[in-house]
């Protein structure tokens, strides 16, 4: 098999597509880096969609932790504190626990049926799972970002007279994505990390169809040579780190576009934000 | 272990739960939480001088050390720590069963590599075959923590590297006027100053370190998430306590353990931060002065 025909059988082999069978004796080079690659694309999967959702979440926890009102802030705070104080590995246990025992046929709810058995299945049961513990980590970011909003800032608003949702559309919420996107960056790169997690831990992988670290593993298994995959691995990693990095600073850029160049918030990677 | 357990088919449900709570695999799961604090207790002093270490080669003079230095504080940046923990124990074990078979074997001509086998003298293997199963479980904990000891010095290396940039220029200049040499520079002046800097970075590793615990279970230790899985799982009539899928309930156990045990991290060292900061020159140590005053 030339290198063209190994990438033809194997590029989206972790989706299901191409040869059925995994390679079983001698690799070469070329069959680790594609198949690697192609388990690749469940970490992109995992990560853009758990950090496009959880971006969302984030911003409703960071607004609802600031609130006055008790029984907005409580749930909000509680929420944070245990994906943020728990490790994300137990939370996949439990998650996957969880959505084990919820009943096969699907529950009832108003004469519709919904279906469940799509949650114990990595693509939606993993996600779900990092979709939450992304948002908390986004929400206490935001939270910080939000409470370091200039006093001034507001002042100037209300002497323009904007108040309520403009105040925080216009004056508010800009300010606080500026101020928290470089730790943003931070939790994006390594919720892009921990990824890697999903099928190590209890969600199967399903005929094979894995991510990344898991071919990885099969490689490392097979041959007993840790010193190629885990390598090429950790190459792809290096890579989409510096894509992330390059992409949050365009958005960096856009939300600093207004302050001389000499005062930007420039981004620092810092591995201090992990699970 | 009470004596009223010789027949766990026969007892009230109250009593049935103590038996089944005291059972023997359940102490040993009770014991693999000390398997756990353990680990703690020995990889954050080794973390803390792999750290360290990496920080001054990060610091130093000779190129070729800072070369090293500034290689092992970034390499946890841009991959996932996971990797390096499935990668080291396995690397760490082939390196020293490839060393020893080099000292010991020398005469050996079989490839060591071979095709799909990793092969060696019967007299390089750690721990030799015919070791008791107790030595297997002690060189796999040993193995894990260097593991450990390895990534999170590098992230230790990170902090660490951060705190002796940001004392204050001007001090260690002082500290050169007076005639000080540079060993003496960074042992009075630079170490002791830098702890409160470092303080922030190191508190936030210690959670991520407790975070990263059950991560061991993956290394082929029996930990706390290995004796869940087990002890959770259905057992059928043939087991003395025959019950359902019960592994919901045990990790919700292991969730909460880890809640309360964060959580009293974090207010142990908001103490510790608060103590270091007295009479220090920064935004803390100044807002004591102030309410104080």
């Amino acid at each position: 098999m030339t290198c063209w025909e190994t990438i033809g059988a194997y590029a989206f082999r972790s989706l299901g597509y191409g040869e059925r069978m995994l390679p079983k004796s001698d690799f070469t080079l070329c069959q680790q880096f594609t198949l690697i690659g192609s388990g690749l694309i469940w970490n992109i999967y995992f990560g853009v969609l758990a950090l496009a959702f959880g971006f969302f979440l984030a911003n409703a926890l960071a607004l609802a932790k600031a609130s006055r009102r008790l029984w907005v802030r409580k749930p909000a705070e509680w929420f944070i504190f245990v994906f943020r104080g728990s490790p994300l590995f137990i939370q996949f246990f439990l998650g996957y626990q969880l959505f084990v025992l919820l009943p096969k046929t699907g529950i009832e709810l108003g004469g519709i049926t919904l279906a469940t058995d799509w949650l114990t299945k990595a693509w939606a049961g993993a996600l779900f799972v990092l979709f939450l513990n992304t948002a908390a980590y986004s929400a206490e970011i935001f939270h910080g970002a939000l409470m370091a909003v200039p006093k001034g800032d507001l002042e100037a608003a209300d002497a323009y007279g904007i108040t309520g949702f403009a105040r925080f559309r216009r004056i508010l919420w800009p300010t606080m994505l500026r101020l928290g996107w470089p730790a943003y960056t931070n939790e994006a790169i390594f919720l892009f990390h921990a990824t890697t997690l999903v099928f190590v831990s209890s969600f199967p992988a399903f005929r094979q169809q894995g991510d990344a670290l898991y071919y990885a593993g099969y490689f490392a298994d097979k041959t007993y040579n840790p010193f190629i995959p885990y390598p090429i691995v950790g190459f792809y990693f290096i890579c989409l780190t510096l894509l992330l990095t390059w992409g949050f600073s365009l958005v960096n850029r856009r939300l600093n576009r207004h302050l001389p160049s000499n005062q930007r918030e420039r981004i620092r990677l810092r591995p201090q934000l992990i699970r | 272990m009470f004596s009223f357990c010789a027949d766990p088919s026969t007892l009230d449900p109250t009593r049935w739960m103590l038996c089944y709570l005291t059972s023997g695999k359940h102490v040993l799961f009770y014991w693999s939480f000390g398997t756990v604090l353990l680990l703690l207790a020995v990889t954050a002093p080794a973390a803390l001088a792999f750290g360290f270490g990496g920080a001054m080669a990060a610091r130093s003079q000779n190129p070729a050390l800072r070369l090293f230095g500034k290689t092992y504080t970034a390499m946890v940046r841009g991959i996932p720590d996971i990797i390096f923990f499935m990668f080291f124990v396995i690397a760490l074990d082939q390196a020293l069963e490839w060393g020893l078979h080099q000292w010991r074997c020398p005469e050996w001509t079989d490839p060591i590599r071979n095709g799909l086998e990793f092969k060696v003298c019967p007299a390089a293997k750690v721990p030799p075959g015919s070791a008791p199963q107790i030595w297997h479980e002690v060189y796999g904990f040993v193995l894990a923590v260097v593991t450990f000891a390895i990534v999170f010095g590098a992230f230790a290396a990170n902090v660490l590297y951060g705190a002796m940039s940001a004392v204050p220029r001007a001090q260690l200049e002082t500290a050169e006027a007076y005639g000080m040499s540079h060993r003496q520079v960074f042992r009075r002046i630079l170490v002791p100053q830098m702890w409160v800097y470092a303080l922030p970075g190191l508190s936030n590793l210690w959670l991520i370190l407790i975070k990263a615990t059950p991560l061991l279970f993956l290394l082929g230790v029996k930990d706390i998430v290995y004796w869940a899985n087990e002890l959770g799982s259905s057992k059928t009539d043939t087991f003395a306590y025959p019950h359902g899928d019960w592994k919901l309930w045990y990790f919700l156990g292991l969730l909460v353990f880890y809640l309360a045990f964060t959580r009293v991290s974090e207010v142990v060292l908001a103490r510790l931060s608060r103590r270091l900061s007295r009479g220090q020159a920064t935004m803390a140590g100044e807002a004591m002065r102030k309410a104080a005053a």
